[in-house]
Parts: structure tokens; sequence; C-alpha cells
């Protein structure tokens, strides 16, 4: 991971923000449809759908530097793809200068392609590697015709390896793939992405495979052709310090939707988001001694098929109130990490209260039914339940499941447990700051934005 | 590492540069430059003795003593069924007619028969499976049934249907039989560039290519096409020596050229069945004896071929360092270095 990079910052990030809107995304939504099993393919009945981006809105600016950050998942490559067409929108749109892209065909999209270009993650993968630098870079010119015979075409080649560092250029023009290494190939794709001429460039985790030492430099070199060639960036990446040193603005992304939105420096001095307090906290020291990456609270980034109602975030997210989204699976997952810290007979003591904890897997339940396992009663469940509140109230830190907790009460033999209606927060502004977020903590007061 | 340093020389470490208009290409021949052992010898004994059939097909009219229709010379007729002697080596058969001369002739027709064939099955085989792999959809759905119908149909039943319909078209010659052929090993270039194409469709680059704008046609001849021909060169020298056995099979069998239009081994041998009982061994054992040669010699060197070029059957070699005199003391075992240049595989 890159820490504090020792280069100055350009400076020029601040003001940058002042470009015509260049692209819009409005609720734009990709949804990968699952394969279901052989049953529900043929009824036609849903098959389940990973939500890599669910609900989107974002305005990108000529000559700003977006980052997109997050964990692994949680859709911010789709998105960047999304953005210039390379993925289809299932809903929403997305319209760059005025024309919404969403509707266009790839036929229609290719015009456009020269305008939006994309670097990918790999740069090993990403270039042919039974084709030439020469060929290689050059390719746009051709598909598009931008140039009328060989010799302006050579130059322009020329122009572009000279522009990326690969020089002297004509040392590189006949060389294969398999010739260059990490950093020269990350070069050699960033020519071929500028030649044509963009004006946006998405560049998904553009560092993230390369060697320590070349990192800083294509970051730079980056900048540069920012500076020199007018372009807007989309810069798409896990790790937030190089995005502190690369971006304008930054969107943090959590399982498909934006959580906090807003200029770096504001973001970065002042996180709003629980989630981003979190990532920031995990931001390895810059000392090397001690740079381990420190795990994030609470579990794991879950399920983009199956989000977590209310605030996808709830589950792990430290300081969470009632209306979070708490939902019976949350009842499960600390049962079952009380289990998995008490001894084994301890555990299967108080598992055997239950009849079926698997019951409370399913998604989506803001109120569940629990069957008392053989030999008790729905009284002896709901006791066990309260006493591991209480237990809870006095524990440091608190708890935040209990919030979510309504009623809990006997019905028809089974022990109801009733949780708070979820509500999804809403992206909206904190005055004063330009920073978007998506926290009920932090919404304006007497909002009442529900489902 | 340490620290990152300004960004003022861009320029990493070059690694050493060898530049060549084929890359894929390429990759074959360091990997033919590379091989050991076994596959060594039998890429290089098969490239030997294809290469001498190559010779004698294509310089035959000066090798061979008379045409392979010729029947009397100086105005003498040849003698019939002749036994081998200093006029004729290799005897004369039941029409008079060289041994010699129409073996030679023999591998000349082979040789057109083959190459026709295999031109014809890798253009088309290599474009239905481009087309099939890189689209998908019903058309690969439709290319697929067809062409496993075409494969689990026996072969030479194949070749024999194939042969009877082309020759109500195209007579028959040398064309006839090499689309008959044809049929026959199109199916299998077609399974082998559908699946490499179906991978490399997947690769970032070819993603890549899409999103510079490329259109369809564009990605496949400059992206996919490069990629996937790697796997060809296995198959074509082993369908080579299938074909001379196939044409051979139709010859046989009254089915492929017709004997006034060139010498064939298969049909030779057929004319010899009855020549054999009448003890007369010559007719059947050149053709014969030169048909097994030029197949093992295809055979072999496609075998190599495939060893060497099929990573997967590749083991890694473990090759003896031997230290200069002054510090060695003992010998150490040292893994030789990978064989392809990392990062130079396609996923
Ligand atoms: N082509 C695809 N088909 C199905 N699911 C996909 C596809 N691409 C991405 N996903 C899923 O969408 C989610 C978001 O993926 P991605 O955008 O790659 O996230 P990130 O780049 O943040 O790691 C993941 O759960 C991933 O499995
Ligand atoms: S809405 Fe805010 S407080 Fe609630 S779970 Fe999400 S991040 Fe935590
Ligand atoms: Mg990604």
């Amino acid at each position: 991971m890159l820490t504090k990079p020792d280069i100055e910052p350009s400076g020029e990030g601040a003001a940058a923000q002042v470009g015509e809107p260049l692209v819009e995304a409005t609720g734009l939504e990709v949804h990968f449809g699952l394969r279901g099993g052989l049953f529900s393919r043929f009824s036609g009945g849903p098959a389940g759908a990973v939500r890599a981006v669910d609900g989107i809105d974002l305005t990108l600016r000529k000559g700003e530097v977006l980052g997109l950050v997050g964990e692994s998942g949680s859709g911010k490559t789709t998105l960047g793809r999304t953005l210039i067409g390379l993925t289809k929108a299932t809903a929403g749109s997305v319209s760059y200068r005025g024309q919404d892209i969403t509707a266009l065909g790839e036929r229609g999209l290719r015009p456009l392609r020269r305008r939006l270009q994309m670097v990918f993650q790999d740069p090993h993968a990403s270039l042919n590697p039974a084709m030439d630098i020469r060929t290689a870079v050059g390719h746009p010119l051709r598909i598009h015709n931008l140039v009328a015979d060989d010799r302006e075409y050579e130059a322009r080649v020329v122009d572009a390896l000279e522009r990326v560092g690969l020089t002297p250029p004509e040392r590189y023009l006949g060389k294969f793939p398999g010739d260059l290494s990490g950093g020269q190939k990350q070069r050699a794709v960033l020519a071929r992405a500028i030649i044509a001429e963009p004006e946006l460039l998405v560049a998904d985790e553009p560092i993230s495979m390369l060697d320590m030492s070349v990192r800083a430099k294509i970051l730079q070199l980056m900048l540069d052709l920012k500076r020199d060639l007018d372009l807007t960036y989309v810069y798409v990446t896990h790790d937030l310090a190089s995005a502190k040193f690369f971006c304008d603005t930054i969107a943090i992304m959590y399982l498909g939707r934006i959580v906090e939105y807003g200029p770096t420096e504001q973001v970065f001095a002042d996180p709003q988001h629980p989630y981003t307090e979190a990532l920031l906290a995990a931001i390895p020291e810059p000392d090397p001694e001690r740079a381990l990456p420190r795990e994030l609270p609470r579990g794991e980034i879950p399920d983009a098929a199956r989000p977590p109602m209310g605030c996808a975030f709830h589950p792990r997210c430290p300081v969470a109130v009632a209306a979070c989204g708490w939902e019976a699976r949350d009842l499960r997952t600390l049962l079952e990490n009380r289990w998995l810290e008490l001894a084994p007979e301890a555990a299967s003591r108080e598992k055997s209260l239950f009849a079926d904890v698997e019951s409370l897997a399913a998604d989506g339940q803001s109120s569940v039914a629990i069957a008392p396992g053989r030999g008790h009663t729905p009284e002896d469940v709901l006791e066990y339940l309260r006493h591991l509140r209480e237990e809870a109230s006095e524990a440091e830190p608190r708890e935040p499941f209990w919030h979510g907790v309504v009623t809990m009460h006997a019905e028809n033999g089974r022990a109801v447990v009733e949780f708070a209606p979820p509500r999804d927060p809403r992206l909206s502004l904190i005055p004063a700051t330009g920073v978007q977020v998506a926290c009920h903590l932090r919404e304006p007061v007497g909002s009442t934005t529900g489902t | 590492m340490a620290t990152t340093t300004l960004p003022t020389g861009p320029i990493e470490p070059t690694v050493s540069a060898s530049a060549s208009r084929f890359g894929g290409l390429r990759r074959i021949v360091s990997a033919i430059r590379e091989a050991h052992g076994v596959p060594k010898f039998m890429l290089w004994t098969g490239a030997v003795i294809s290469a001498l059939f190559v010779i004698t097909a294509l310089f035959a009219p000066l090798i061979a003593p008379y045409s392979f229709d010729t029947y009397k010379a100086h105005g003498h007729n040849f003698p019939k069924q002749g036994s081998p002697d200093g006029d004729h080596w290799f005897g004369t058969t039941v029409q008079s007619l060289d041994v010699l001369s129409r073996t030679i002739y023999g591998a000349r027709t082979a040789l057109e028969v083959m190459v026709l064939a295999v031109i014809f099955s890798l253009i088309l085989g290599v474009l239905l499976g481009l087309l099939a792999g890189y689209f998908g959809g019903w058309l690969d759905r439709i290319l697929v049934l067809v062409m496993d119908a075409l494969f689990a149909f026996p072969y030479l039943l194949l070749a024999i249907v194939a042969g009877f319909v082309f020759s109500g078209i195209s007579g028959g010659g040398v064309v006839t039989a090499a689309l008959s052929i044809t049929v026959v090993y199109i199916p299998q270039y077609f399974r082998v560039v559908r699946a490499s194409a179906l991978s490399a469709r997947e690769a970032t680059f070819v993603e890549a290519a899409r999103a510079m704008g490329a259109k369809p046609s564009v990605v496949i001849r400059k992206y996919l096409f490069g990629n996937v021909i790697q796997s060809v060169p296995v198959i074509t020298t082993m369908n080579a020596a299938d074909a001379i056995g196939t044409l051979a099979g139709l010859g046989f069998l009254g089915l492929g050229i017709q004997p006034t239009e060139a010498a064939e081994w298969g049909y030779d041998l057929d004319r010899a069945i009855d020549d054999v009982n009448a003890g007369m061994w010559w007719t059947c054992l050149y053709p014969g004896l030169a048909m097994v040669i030029a197949i093992l010699g295809f055979t072999l060197l496609g075998e190599g071929l495939n060893d060497v070029l099929n990573p997967t059957m590749r083991r890694r070699r473990i090759r003896k360092v031997l230290l200069p005199a002054h510090t060695a003391r003992r010998t150490v075992t040292a893994p030789a270095q990978p064989d392809v240049p990392e990062g130079e595989a396609v996923k």
C-alpha cells in the first residue's frame, strides 16, 4: 500500500472544482443476475441479483479528479465502467455532455469511446502479448481513423510514448509487452489511453499491481498528463492514502452505494460517516515498523446479493441506532459470536433453547417468530434474550444491536422479536462543508426520509 | 525497496529486447530451441523425414526415372509384372508401370492433397472457431452441434460420403480428395480454436480493445487471432500425417484420385493385392513402405511439437549446474529457467 508519497501534492486540486458538468449519473443501478438453480430458471421465478451498483447519483465536472474508494466488492469498478458505458446500467442513467449514454447501443457508443477511456487494473493483461508497442499504442488512431498516413501515425505514437516517459521512444516501438516491466507496461497502457485525445479517463486501481517503487511515479505521471492534456479522472482504488494524494473529490462506497461524498481535504480532515472513520483508522502507519494493516471493525463485507436492510453498514457499525435496519440475521450473528466464545458445553446448552437457529439467517425479516427448542417454552427463550440484553447494557463498548429491538413477547408458542422499522439513510449535505453523507446520525434535524 | 524518490527519471530498467514482427511465432520458435530429450529427438527425426518427403514430392520429375503413367521407353514396352532389376529398381506393375516412379510421384500427390486439405480445413476451422468463440449465442450453438456431429462420425466413412458428394461436383482429382479430407478435419480446428477464443475473449486486452472502440471484426483479427493461432501448428502436423492415411484409404477403396490423374499409394496398394497372392512382393511393399515412412515422419513431428509447445505436458527440467573447477566441491542441482518468460503467458 502506498502510504505517504514524498511528492508535493500538485496543489491544483481544490481549484479545479469549477468546470462544467461532464458526466452525470442519476439513480444509477447495475444488478448482475445470478444464475438461479435449475428450478428457478424453468419456473422463471426471481433468481437473486448482485447489486453491484445500487442507486448512485453523482456529477463529475471537467477537470475534476474523483476518487471511488471502498473495500473490494463495493462496486467501485462496476460504477467506473458504467460511467463510460462499458457495463450496461440496469436502471437510471448516465449522461455525457448531456447525451444519455445508457440509451446507446454498442455501435452508438463506439465513436464516444475515443473520448471516454479506461485504464484497467492489470497492466500485464491489458496489452495483447502478440502485438508490439508501435501497433498497440497507436491502435486507437487506426480504429477512429485519426491519421492520414504512416508518417503521421508514427509521429503520434512517438509523441504519446514521450509523454508517458517511455524515452527514447524508438527503443520501445518494436518491443512486445513481454519485454517490458510492470511500470513500463502501465506507461504504455496510459500512452494508448491518451493517444486519441480523450476527455475522461477511468483508472481502475492503476497502481495496485505495480512495484512499490514505481507507484508514486505513475500517479505523478497521471497528474502531469491531466495538466497537459486537460483530462478528467475517475480514480478507482481501495487505497485511501493514494486517493488523498491524487483526488479532488472522494466518494466512499459501501455495497454499491456512496456513503460519503465530498472534497478530499474535508473528508479526510473530518470524516462524517462511521465507515469512513473506520477506513481512515485502518490506513497503515507511515512508520514501516508498525505498518500492519488494521482490521476494519466487526466482521466482513456482506454479500451484495443479500444486502442488510436499512443502512448496509449497520452490522459493522459501532454507533448504529434503532432505525439503522436491524433484522433477524443480526440476532443470529450475535448468538453465533457469543457461542463461539463460550465453552462448548455452555454453548450447546444455550443452543438447545432454539429449535432452528438457521431460520434466522433469511434476509429481510424485521420481525421474527422463534420456535423454542425441544423441552423449552417461548418464555425460556425470551428470558434468555432479556438476560443477554442486560448483560450487554453493562458491557463496554455497547452492543448496538439491542437498540434495534423494539419488543420481545410470546405468541402462539413462539418467541417473537420485533425490530425497529428500517430506514435507508439518504445522502444529505452537511451544511458549510460540501460533504454529503448517508448516515442517520448526520441527518439534518427533523428530516424523515424513510422507506 | 526504499522510500519513493522524486519522479525525475521515469525509466525503469529495460529488459533485453528481441524485436520481431511475429510475437506468436517467436514463442513457438523459442520453445523449439529449448526442447530437450525425447521430444527433441522426435521433433528432429520427424522434421528430417518430413523434409525428405517434401523434397521427394517437389522434385519428383527430376528424381523419378519415368513418369507415373509411362509404360514404354526407347520404343520398348516395359515388362509386365517385371521383378526388380537394373532398369526398374522397384520392378513393374501388371500395367507395365515403373513402381519406383509411381512411388515417387505418389509422394507428390500425397503432398498436394495434404497441403490443400490442411489449408482448407485450417481456414474454415479457424474462422468458424473464432466466430463461434467470440460471438457465442445461437451461432455458437449451431456450429458446435454441427461440428460435434461431424466429429462423432467415423472419419473414413465421413470422408467417403464427402468424396461421393464432391466427386459429383468437381470430378476425381486432387481437389476433390482434399475437400473430402477437409470435412474430416474442420471440427478439430474448430474445437481447439473455439476453446482458446472463448478464454481469450475474457482477457483484459480484448476488453481494452472494446473500450478503445474497436469493432468486433477488428477485435477478432488483431487481438484474438494472434493468440488463438498458437494452438494450431500441432493439429496441423498431426492432420498432415492423418491426411496421408485417409487419402490412401480412399484410394484403396477406389474413391480417391483417378489413376489417370496422378499416382496414388492407396490405389497402387489396392491393385497390388492380387500380386501378393502371385508371389509378387514389390508392387505392394514400396508404396506401403513410402506411406508408413511419410506418416511416421509427420506423426513424430506433430508429437514432438505437441510436447514442446503444450505447457501442461511440459515438466520442469532439473538441470545439473556444474560450478567452475576452482569453486566446485560438489555439484548442485537447480531448476532450469521457466520456459515461458514471465508476464508473457496469456491467461
Ligand atoms: N460481470 C459480473 N457478473 C456478476 N457479478 C459481478 C460482475 N462484476 C462484478 N460483479 C459483482 O459485483 C460486485 C461489485 O464488484 P466490483 O465492481 O468489481 O467491486 P470492486 O471493484 O469495488 O471490488 C461484486 O460482488 C462482484 O462479485
Ligand atoms: S446509518 Fe449511520 S449509524 Fe446507522 S448503521 Fe449506518 S453508519 Fe451506522
Ligand atoms: Mg475492482
